[in-house]
């Protein structure tokens, strides 16, 4: 099963790394990194699926760390209610 | 589609400094409507308010008795400036002018003037020392309340809502106290600045949105648009903000606005409690934002939809708001002649040429 990305899918990005939250008013830049995070949230993707296109994408080695990386993002994120708490996730 | 609006409309409120009232934003949204095809005359208290100078804003504008003056002395004076420029609507958008107004509609009515404001019962509903009361009685969530006339209802209330705790001034005015003696120190300022009850109100741990919505008085709402406020100034003024999409919001708006069976423009104030999402209302403004021409820009020209209810047409209630537009003000220096302050100082009023205010 996948993640539930309603919420994500509400979310006003551009391709700068501005997000609009239009349910809360609030505002977040992203570096590209964590726009390419985002976005694959977004489009439901699973973690590891993330972690191989950022190694791709930026030519990233060290897949550990990367994995590390993106998990302490999803959890920043979850902090600003832009991610569904683990409660309420679906299965990863 | 609104059909077109040929009455001269009266404003008043054209202070507009780091602490806005509403009557420049409320001008702007009706000048920002094609229908609107009538005159506008601003009314103020001070020959200086910044509004009566806004290039293109107003038709015309004149001083108006500051309202502790008098019920009289303001009836005379609307007498005098309906003759002098022949208003059909008076839109007042400061609280102190609503209560003595509500209290004079068939004065008004005699003048030939329509105003829209809310009913003295709805005005008495929605104070600071009376929400919680109706609240209870409508069903619609408050932090808990208490009205406080002693320094030794303070310790009480500290003890029984817990620290830290909101202490408000009965109009206007809040501070956050920590402590008791922070609490009991904010009782006395409060009071001493704006007199009995000052209000004590369990804190609530959120954050505060604002609704700006228009009321048909008999229970529906004709819009409602809710923003964040995304910049404040030193008053806590917002001075950016953003519209949002929160139904459960426009949901709580529409609540009070049908309990209080409110007539005309309003501001609710709702905090989201940031742990469970819950919404209380904080606090009900009985008139609308200095913000209001944000919701003209979004899609809902309530300034427009309040005139039509004044001038007795029936408003369905208006399309969805467009989510994230945004609001940032904007300090300006304003150059002109001296002619419109000068009749204002001398005359207490000016009129601009046909034609030439837009």
């Amino acid at each position: 099963m996948s993640r539930d990305t309603s919420h994500l899918k509400q979310l006003a990005i551009n391709e700068n790394g501005f997000v609009f939250d239009p349910r809360t008013g609030h505002t977040f830049t992203l570096n590209a990194t964590g726009l390419a995070v985002l976005e694959g949230l977004k489009r439901g993707a699973e973690a590891e699926e993330i972690v191989a296109e950022l190694s791709a994408t930026f030519e990233l080695e060290g897949s550990e760390d990367l994995a590390r990386d993106v998990d302490d993002f999803v959890a920043r994120l979850r902090e600003y209610a832009l991610v569904p708490a683990a409660s309420q996730e679906s299965q990863r | 589609m609104t059909d077109a609006i040929e009455a001269t409309v009266a404003v008043t409120g054209m202070n507009a400094t780091d602490n806005p009232a509403p009557g420049v934003a409320v001008c702007r949204s009706l000048r920002a409507a094609p229908a609107f095809q009538g005159r506008i005359i601003g009314l103020g208290y001070e020959p200086l308010d910044p509004g009566f100078y806004a290039e293109g804003l107003l038709d015309g504008g004149a001083i108006l008795p500051y309202p502790s003056v008098g019920r009289q002395a303001t009836m005379a004076r609307l007498r005098e400036l309906r003759d002098q420029f022949g208003i059909n609507v008076l839109l007042p958008t400061l609280d102190s002018e609503l209560r003595p107004l509500a209290g004079a509609m068939a004065q008004l009515a005699t003048l030939g003037l329509r105003a829209l404001t809310p009913s003295l019962e709805s005005l008495q509903a929605a104070s600071k020392s009376q929400l919680a009361e109706e609240a209870g009685r409508a069903g619609f969530p408050v932090p808990e309340s208490s009205p406080l006339t002693t320094p030794e209802a303070v310790s009480e209330v500290v003890d029984r809502l817990g620290l830290p705790v909101v202490i408000k001034g009965v109009f206007y005015g809040a501070t956050i106290a920590h402590t008791e003696a922070d609490a009991i120190a904010a009782f006395h300022f409060h009071a001493a600045k704006w007199g009995l009850p000052v209000i004590g109100q369990r804190f609530i741990d959120g954050e505060e949105y604002d609704v700006a919505a228009l009321g048909d008085g008999e229970g529906r709402t004709i819009g409602a648009v809710p923003m964040r406020k995304m910049a404040l100034t030193d008053k806590g003024k917002g001075w950016s903000g953003v519209t949002i999409e929160d139904p459960a919001m426009i949901g709580l708006t529409e609540q009070v606005v049908t309990a209080l069976q409110w007539r005309g423009g309003l501001e609710v104030e709702i905090l989201k409690e940031r742990s469970a999402g819950k919404l209380y209302v904080a606090e009900i403004n009985p008139r609308f934002p200095a913000w209001v021409h944000l919701t003209t820009g979004a899609g809902q020209n309530l300034p427009l939809a309040c005139v039509e209810l004044a001038l007795g047409r029936a408003v369905d209630p208006l399309p969805p708001y467009r989510v994230g537009v945004q609001f940032v003000r904007i300090s300006l220096d304003q150059i002109t002649d001296m002619s419109a302050y000068g009749a204002l100082s001398a005359a207490g009023s000016f009129e601009h040429p046909s034609g030439s205010s837009a």
